[in-house]
C-alpha cells in the first residue's frame, strides 16, 4: 500500500522559495511591464501585446539581433575548433600538465569589466601595446573608435582570448578520459590520425563539447560587460549587441514596456536555440 | 597436413614468431635486473599454435604482448616473424591483431563498419570488405547485429566485435588477447572461451592469450607459457605443467590448491623432511642451495603409516575434500575422497613416490627414474 506523506513538501519548500525569488518573481515583473505602459507616479495602462509587435517590427531590434547572431557565430566558429586543437596538443602527463591547465584557466579568472578595460588600453593607437605596434610599427590604420571593422575584430579577439580556455579545459577533460587501449587498437587497425580524431576522440568528447558549446552560446549571446567597456556599442551602432541595445532602451530612454517585451523575446530566443541545439546533439544517443 | 577450407585460410599460416634476447625496462637507465620488467626472454611461437601466457599481475606478460604487437619497443633484443626482423616496425605493418581487456569499439559506427574498419583503412575494395565482414560476422554469430550501433551492444558482444576486428583481416600472423574476459559475466565467459577455441580451429592463425586465470589458460591453450617476475619459468602443455612443474612457482600457481612446497634438507645423499627420510621420484641433481620438497595435494593420501600429522582443517569442495594437516609447524594439503577426518585427529600422510620431487632454489632438481 502506498503511504501518503505530505511532509515531503517541507523539504522542497526552501528550493521553491529560492527559485521563486531569484527567477519566477523577477520574470513575472518583467512580464507585467511588457504588457503595460508606465508613467511616473506608478501609473500603468494596459497595452496588450503592442510592445512585442513594435519590437519585432522595429529595424533597430532586427539589426541588433543580426549583430548578436553574427558575434555569437564568429566566436563559436573560432573558439570551438581552436579549443579542440589546443586541447589535442596539450601534454597528457608530466610536469607541463598543471602549468598548461593554470595558464589556460587564467583568462577566465579575470573580472569581465577588467577584461574590457585591458583590451581597451591594449588597442589604443597612441599608448596601447597592440594599437601602437599596428599603427606605428606596421603602419596599419587601426583604430576601433573610428573603424567598425577594427571594433569587431577587437571584440571577437577579446572574447576568443577570454573564453577559448573553457572549450580547451572541457575538451581536455574529455580527451584524458579515453583509455590507452583505444589508441592502441586504432594503431593496430591502421587508422590515420584523422580517423582517430573522427572516430575516437570526437565521439568521446561529444558530451563535454555539447556542454561547452551550449555554455559559450548562452554566454556570448547574453554578453554585455566586455563590449560595453570596450566599445560602448560604437563606433555608431556597429557593435551594439542585443544586451547593449536593451540597456539603452531600458535605462537610457527609460522605455520600460518595450524593454520588458524585448527582454522576453531575447530570453525566448536564447532558450529556443539552446533547446534546439541540445535536443539535436543528444537525439541519436538513444537511437 | 591440415585441410584448408579456402585459400585465404591457408594464407593465414605464415609466420613463426621468434623472440631473441628480449629485455625491457620502463626506466631510461636501468641498472640492476630489478629495473627490468622483462628479463631476457628467448621464445619461439610456432605457426598456428594456441598459446597462453600465464602469470600473476605485474609479471610482465602484458609488456611482452605489447612488444610482440609493436605498441612497445623493447630496450634490447629482436623480434622475428619468419626470420624477418620486425623490431622497428609499427603495429599496423606487423599484421597482428590484438584484443584488449576492455572491449574497444568505435561507438559511433555500426557493427558492420566496426568490422570493416581495419580493411577499409588498408584500402581493401568494397566488395571484398563486404564478403569478409559477413563471413566473420557469421563465425561470431553477430550477423543479425550488423545494422545496430555498436554502442548499444552488451559487453560480451562488444568483446566479440573487438575480436572480429582482429580476425577480419586475412593477413594476420597472430591474434593476441590481453585478458579479454575480464569484463564478461561469468556465465558468458565459458561461451566466449569455447567460441575462441572454435575460431582458432577455423582460422588457424597463431593465437596468444594472456591471462592470470589458470582455468582460462589451461582450457584455451595447447602450450602454456608461465611467467613470473619478468621471466619465463616453464613452457609446456597443461598436463606437463600440472604433472612436472619445473619450478615451485608453477607448482604453486597452477592447481587448486597448488603444490605443497615443504622445507627439506639434503644430507649425505638423503633428503630429509622434519627428520624423516623421503623417497623421491629419481636421482637428485647437484647439491647446495635452498632445497624444498614439492608434491601436489592430489598425490598425498591418508594412510596407516607415514608422516604423523594433525588435521587442522577440512574443506569440502564438492567432488572431494581438501584436508590440511600439520606436521609440527608445517602445513600439508591433501586431496582426499570418502570419509572426512575430524579436526584435531591424528593421521598419517603418505606421499606417492613418483610424484615427490626436490627443488633447489626453486628449480626442479630430480630426474625421472628410468
Amino acid at each position: 500500500m502506498k503511504t501518503e506523506n505530505q511532509r515531503a513538501w517541507f523539504f522542497v519548500l526552501p528550493v521553491l522559495l529560492l527559485v521563486a525569488f531569484n527567477a519566477l518573481i523577477p520574470i513575472m515583473t518583467v512580464v507585467n511591464y511588457s504588457v503595460q505602459e508606465t508613467f511616473g507616479n506608478n501609473l500603468f495602462f494596459w497595452q496588450g501585446l503592442d510592445w512585442f509587435e513594435q519590437i519585432l517590427r522595429s529595424d533597430r531590434f532586427r539589426a541588433s539581433l543580426g549583430r548578436q547572431f553574427l558575434f555569437t557565430f564568429l566566436i563559436l566558429i573560432i573558439e570551438v575548433p581552436l579549443g579542440i586543437i589546443i586541447a589535442l596538443s596539450m601534454p597528457k602527463k608530466g610536469l607541463w600538465v598543471p602549468v598548461c591547465l593554470v595558464t589556460m584557466a587564467l583568462p577566465m579568472l579575470i573580472p569581465w569589466n577588467v577584461v574590457g578595460a585591458m583590451w581597451n588600453i591594449f588597442t589604443l593607437p597612441d599608448i596601447g601595446l597592440l594599437g601602437y605596434f599596428l599603427n606605428t610599427v606596421l603602419g596599419i590604420n587601426y583604430d576601433m573608435t573610428q573603424d567598425p571593422i577594427a571594433a569587431w575584430i577587437t571584440i571577437v579577439t577579446m572574447d576568443v582570448w577570454h573564453w577559448t580556455s573553457l572549450v580547451v579545459l572541457l575538451s581536455y577533460a574529455g580527451l584524458v578520459s579515453i583509455p590507452d587501449a583505444y589508441y592502441q587498437a586504432a594503431k593496430i587497425d591502421g587508422a590515420s590520425p584523422w580517423k582517430v580524431f573522427r572516430y575516437i576522440q570526437l565521439p568521446k568528447m561529444k558530451t563535454v563539447l555539447t556542454i561547452a558549446i551550449l555554455l559559450r552560446f548562452m554566454d556570448s549571446f547574453n554578453i554585455y560587460t566586455e563590449p560595453f567597456v570596450l566599445t560602448g556599442g560604437g563606433p555608431g551602432n556597429s557593435t551594439t549587441l542585443l544586451s547593449i541595445d536593451l540597456v539603452k532602451i531600458a535605462l537610457g530612454q527609460f522605455d520600460l514596456g518595450p524593454a520588458a517585451a524585448m527582454s522576453l523575446i531575447y530570453f525566448a530566443i536564447t532558450l529556443l536555440v539552446s533547446w534546439l541545439f541540445y535536443t539535436l546533439m543528444t537525439k541519436d544517443d538513444d537511437k | 597436413m591440415p585441410v584448408f577450407r579456402s585459400r585465404r585460410e591457408a594464407r593465414c599460416i605464415v609466420a613463426k614468431i621468434t623472440l631473441k634476447n628480449l629485455r625491457h625496462s620502463y626506466m631510461p637507465n636501468p641498472a640492476g635486473p630489478e629495473d627490468f620488467a622483462l628479463k631476457k626472454i628467448d621464445l619461439d611461437w610456432e605457426d598456428g599454435g594456441a598459446y597462453a601466457l600465464l602469470g600473476p599481475s605485474g609479471c610482465g606478460k602484458s609488456t611482452l604482448l605489447n612488444i610482440i604487437s609493436g605498441l612497445l619497443n623493447p630496450s634490447e633484443g629482436r623480434i622475428l616473424f619468419d626470420d624477418r626482423d620486425v623490431t622497428d616496425l609499427p603495429p599496423d605493418q606487423r599484421n597482428i591483431a590484438q584484443v584488449f581487456q576492455f572491449p574497444v569499439i568505435y561507438d559511433t559506427m555500426k557493427v558492420y563498419d566496426n568490422l570493416a574498419f581495419p580493411l577499409r583503412n588498408r584500402g581493401v575494395p568494397a566488395k571484398k570488405v563486404d564478403e569478409r565482414v559477413r563471413e566473420i560476422a557469421e563465425m561470431l554469430d553477430v550477423t543479425e547485429m550488423l545494422g545496430t550501433r555498436a554502442s548499444h551492444l552488451t559487453p560480451d558482444n562488444k568483446q566479440k566485435i573487438s575480436m572480429g576486428r582482429g580476425l577480419v583481416r586475412d593477413d594476420v600472423n597472430v591474434v593476441m588477447f590481453d585478458e579479454p574476459l575480464t569484463v564478461i559475466d561469468p556465465h558468458l565467459k565459458w561461451k566466449l572461451r569455447s567460441k575462441l577455441k572454435e575460431l582458432h580451429q577455423r582460422v588457424r592463425a597463431t593465437m596468444i592469450y594472456v591471462t592470470h586465470d589458470q582455468t582460462e589458460a589451461l582450457t584455451f591453450a595447447d602450450q602454456v607459457v608461465v611467467m613470473q617476475d619478468g621471466e619465463v619459468v616453464q613452457i609446456g602443455t597443461p598436463i606437463e605443467l600440472f604433472e612436472r612443474p619445473q619450478h615451485t612457482f608453477v607448482g604453486h600457481f597452477i592447481g587448486s590448491p597448488g603444490m605443497n612446497v615443504l622445507p627439506a634438507t639434503q644430507e649425505a645423499g638423503q633428503v630429509l623432511f622434519q627428520g624423516h627420510k623421503m623417497a623421491l621420484e629419481g636421482k637428485v641433481i647437484g647439491d647446495g642451495g635452498a632445497t624444498q620438497l614439492g608434491i601436489r595435494p592430489e598425490f598425498v593420501s591418508l594412510s596407516d603409516k607415514g608422516l604423523a600429522a594433525n588435521v587442522r582443517k577440512v574443506s569440502d569442495i564438492g567432488r572431494h575434500l581438501v584436508v590440511e594437516a600439520m606436521v609440527n609447524d608445517t602445513s600439508i594439503k591433501a586431496i582426499v575422497e570418502g570419509e572426512a577426518p575430524q579436526q584435531g585427529q591424528a593421521v598419517h600422510l603418505a606421499f606417492r613416490q613418483d610424484q615427490t620431487r626436490l627443488y633447489r632454489d626453486g628449480w626442479l632438481a630430480t630426474e625421472v627414474a628410468s
